[in-house]
């Protein structure tokens, strides 16, 4: 599958943002205009809001998380069996990640995060989600067809392996512990870090070696 | 209810179009949507279940023509309007109706930190015991609510085992009604593709999804 380029979304219209009304835009300023004159809301606590996800959550904080357990067998063994304590231990929590659960891809099992009925996803550790993973496609097929799934984006599953998919149905959170790589035994922890991606947390890639 | 949101196992949705260095938000107004949930959301005039069930309410065909934020801008504007917060008068005339006294906004700058790092856990103390423990057979009971439910469609008479059990959960499937959080034991159930998808799927894969206890039965 060719990667999506984005300059070009805006007149896809097979996309998850085709056909956007070209006054939705108005329409949002309007009701923010109005919510601010009758006193509901504050644009400065709104702003506070949208810098909250642009700067303090992301896919480095879950990252960081792998990367910890790569290098501390104890603290893996904290994050599998109380991931929600483990996560805040490196000072990530809340909103869309209050009750955690780290699933671990090994060489028999991978698993894979969906959320089919909406778009649940850890906010502390992994921010917010990508397009995909809200997209109509990526909800439908990740349950009945996985490995199709992951092979669209560019990793072929062995057939002899497990496949589990978390359905995010209740308001349990989920973040993939993926694969340590090989060649990596002298890296530290900040450089595992950045071998670590947003995708591989999801179970929709590996971690590649550096 | 049983309306396109519930889409897990259909066909013919369209290709997954990843994006190469995807921006966090797409245009400055979806950001705008994002800040106005949160400012909303902290009148406490609606929980996360009523939110979803709005969404859930939206027609199939607007629903998947629409962009995420497209819909929560909807579906928000149709919460203000509902809890009273805002008239649709008022949206068409772009002003507040007069004589109506200037509120106080309830979420200020210096909240949206400790309050988002503090969440919202979602637990209740519950003194019922669970009925179903790890390793135990189960089977999703065939419902058809016109209301919101977390129990996806293509799990639905299926039979799994209980991998892990979460404690109470506030119930969904009357939070969304105003109807209380009525809590209940929450279990991982697993099942065997093979078992919801037949004999196509890989008989090596699985699928787990987090259960509330009333949707299940021994199975």
């Amino acid at each position: 599958m060719a990667p999506h380029d984005p300059h070009t979304h805006a007149h896809d219209h097979d996309h998850e943002h085709s056909d956007v009304p070209s006054d939705l835009a108005l329409r949002v300023k309007a009701l923010e205009s109005l919510l601010v004159e009758k006193g509901l809301v504050d644009p400065a606590a709104m702003d506070e809001v949208i810098d909250y996800f642009e700067r303090r959550v992301g896919p480095r904080n879950g990252a960081r998380v792998v990367a910890r357990a790569w290098s501390d067998p104890t603290y893996k063994a904290r994050l599998l069996s109380d991931a929600t304590s483990a996560i805040a231990e490196l000072g990530y929590s809340g909103r869309q990640g209050e009750h955690m659960v780290v699933v671990e891809n090994t060489a028999a099992m991978h698993n894979l995060i969906v959320c089919t009925l909406c778009s649940c996803y850890p906010w502390p550790v992994l921010g917010l989600p990508p397009a995909w993973y809200k997209s109509a496609a990526y909800r439908s097929r990740a349950v009945i067809d996985p490995r199709g799934v992951i092979a669209e984006f560019g990793l072929a599953l062995p057939e002899n392996i497990e496949v589990r998919v978390w359905d995010s149905t209740a308001e349990l959170r989920y973040l993939v512990l993926p694969e340590r790589p090989a060649g990596t035994a002298s890296l530290n922890e900040e450089q595992l870090a950045d071998l670590v991606t947003r995708d591989a947390m999801i179970g929709t890639a590996r971690v590649a070696a550096p | 209810m049983n309306s396109v949101h519930d889409m897990g196992g259909m066909h013919g949705l369209g290709p997954l179009m990843p994006e190469v260095d995807e921006p966090l938000f797409h245009a400055p107004w979806e950001a705008r949507v994002m800040g106005l949930a949160s400012a909303l959301g902290a009148w406490g005039k609606w929980n996360t279940d009523v939110f979803r069930q709005a969404q859930e309410r939206i027609p199939a065909a607007d629903y998947l023509r629409m962009s995420y934020y497209e819909r929560w801008f909807n579906v928000y504007e149709t919460l203000a309007v509902d809890a009273g917060l805002i008239a649709r008068e008022e949206i068409a005339a772009g002003r507040p109706a007069n004589g109506q006294p200037k509120a106080t906004p309830q979420l200020r700058p210096e909240m949206i930190v400790p309050r988002f790092l503090a969440g919202a856990p979602k637990t209740r103390p519950l003194d019922t015991m669970p009925r179903f423990a790890p390793g135990a057979r189960v089977r999703a009971r065939v419902i058809n609510p016109t209301t919101h439910t977390r129990l996806p469609r293509y799990l639905r008479g299926h039979a799994g085992d209980v991998t892990a059990h979460h404690g109470a959960h506030v119930f969904p499937d009357t939070n969304a009604l105003f109807q209380g959080e009525n809590p209940q034991h929450v279990y991982t159930v697993r099942f065997r593709a093979t078992d919801i998808w037949g004999p196509d799927a890989n008989p090596r894969d699985t699928i787990c999804a987090d259960l509330w206890e009333s949707y299940l039965d021994h199975g």
